[in-house]
């Protein structure tokens, strides 16, 4: 039986450190002590800067994870001097096509951008190929007074572009919170970065495909889309496939925290391996809120504010070819409600499970895909290296299982894992931020097959104390 | 460290040692738990 399979993924950044102060934590300390965004504001990064960092490099695809490691740490202070914003997966817009970007996916009216900017955006998406002329024509930009007045009165929130005030978001209700302008600006970011990546990756596929051929869109996106009565009603979805020019598609949304959009993908080859469609997307935009979530670290450490970009992801799942990587349903990694909480039983059900039901042990998995987030964001909080700890324990398990020999543990991370080098956008981190890696290395003959897996953190929202996690096997 | 008697609150951490781990180790030892939680960092 042949499985669907992945023929087309975009992993796309955009540049958001005037958006860093709307980020869940610096929001609300700068609600305590407005005096910090002068802190915040010395330790942004450039674009170039942020271009230049091999961990940004590597998510869109000008650099393979795996040479991280020949680059000395600090990774932000070697910085990558041809590093190219046009990446082989997709684009790194900088901040002003990204106010152009929210703009142009504002359908509520809500989003006032100045003409500099507007222009600047324009001039930036379209030599990208990712707007039409027209599209960007049709933007009205904001006078002085649409900008500013609403802010002063309450109404509105700033858009920061290098230090100024270059536009605003209103709120779309007076009194609902779930449409406060934050919360509206956090779904709007996810909506437009989703946006991005979707177009690149109908740029990828265009030479066969076009946006009348895709089916059906699954969004996997962290953002709760709703009104007051249906705060996550969603459905980001069908609004990305709207601007995306998905006439012919419709879409839902996914959720489970961290491991929403790897859900996506095996939703997606399953409705494929059942007959309903043939073509169906699946993407995520980044997530707004985790901007600047370690800052303070940062901060004090005086180091630059690492999470200054957005993330997006587009994945194309088709009907199964043996030309391309097959998503192996038969191996599916679940984890059940009797699986437990404990890291063992984690990774019997994610790694161990979709193993045995394919007849493997583990060195016979080229790459594990777990939770790559990039330690240099996360170590200087305390954090640690989330994907070496993950690594660690498939090895140790390996270990009691006598599959790998205690003193080869180290041997066996590092052939069979890689870095972490993602931006801390949970859902895009956690294992698809690898899929275009994978495909690539596939497509050349380099790699068999490679594991991923994705953990939710459910109990933060304090309906369970159980955590979550999918995994599965693609295979050349 | 006797922890018969005492009463924890317990933070656990989802990639490390997470608090349902945590908190069956101390009431094993005898102590009541007041408070669990796991934080996720990532």
């Amino acid at each position: 039986m042949r499985y669907p399979v992945i023929t087309g993924v975009a992993n796309v950044l955009a540049h958001a450190p005037g958006l860093v102060r709307h980020g869940s934590k610096p929001l609300r300390d700068l609600a305590g002590d407005p005096g910090l965004a002068g802190a915040i504001t010395a330790h942004l990064r450039s674009y170039d800067a942020a271009v230049g960092y091999a961990p940004n490099q590597a998510y869109i695809g000008n650099r393979d994870p795996e040479a991280l490691r020949a680059l000395p740490r600090p990774w932000f202070n070697a910085l990558d001097q041809g590093a190219s914003a046009d990446g082989a997966f997709g684009d790194f817009i900088g901040e002003a096509e990204l106010l152009g970007l929210l703009k142009l996916c504002d359908r509520a009216r809500l989003v006032q951008v100045d003409p500099a900017t507007l222009g600047a955006a324009r001039a930036g998406l379209n030599r990208r190929g990712l707007v039409s002329v027209a599209e960007m024509d049709g933007l009205v930009p904001g006078s002085d007074d649409a900008i500013v007045k609403p802010i002063g009165s309450g109404d509105a929130i700033p858009l920061w572009l290098d230090g100024r005030v270059a536009g605003s978001i209103a709120r779309g209700h007076e009194q609902d919170e779930a449409l406060t302008a934050n919360v509206l600006l956090e779904n709007l970011a996810a909506k437009s970065t989703g946006v991005l990546a979707l177009r690149r990756l109908l740029r990828q596929v265009e030479h066969r495909l076009g946006p009348d051929d895709i089916e059906f869109v699954i969004a996997g996106s962290e953002e709760a889309v709703g009104d007051r009565y249906q705060r996550g009603g969603g459905n980001l979805a069908k609004a990305i496939a709207e601007a995306g020019g998905l006439g012919r598609a419709t879409g839902f949304d996914v959720k489970s925290f961290c491991a929403s959009t790897l859900y996506g993908v095996f939703n997606a080859a399953a409705m494929i391996q059942a007959g309903i469609f043939s073509r169906v997307v699946v993407v995520a935009g980044g997530s707004l809120a985790k901007l600047g979530m370690k800052y303070r670290a940062h901060v004090a450490k005086e180091m630059p504010i690492l999470e200054d970009v957005l993330a997006g992801i587009a994945i194309l799942v088709e009907r199964g070819t043996d030309a391309e990587p097959c998503i192996r349903l038969d191996t599916l990694g679940l984890h059940t409600v009797a699986t437990g909480s404990s890291q063992q039983a984690v990774v019997e059900a994610l790694v161990m499970s979709p193993l045995a039901k394919a007849g493997y042990r583990l060195r016979d998995v080229d790459r594990y895909a777990t939770e790559m987030h990039n330690p240099e964001v996360t170590e200087p909080a305390g954090s640690g290296d989330v994907p070496t700890g993950n690594y660690r324990l498939i090895a140790a398990l390996g270990a009691m299982r006598g599959e790998i020999a205690r003193d080869a543990i180290p041997a066996f991370i590092t052939a069979h894992g890689m870095p972490g080098y993602a931006p801390t956008q949970g859902h895009i981190a956690s294992a698809v931020c690898y899929l275009a890696h994978a495909l690539r290395a596939m497509r050349s003959g380099k790699m068999k097959r490679a594991l991923f897996m994705a953990k939710g953190s459910l109990f933060l929202g304090r309906m369970t104390d159980a955590a979550d996690g999918v995994s599965f096997l693609l295979e050349a | 460290m006797d922890l018969k008697g005492k009463r924890v609150l317990v933070i656990g951490e989802r990639d490390g040692v997470n608090a349902p781990a945590i908190e069956a180790c101390v009431k094993s030892a005898g102590a009541e738990v007041l408070y669990a939680e796991t934080l996720c960092f990532v």
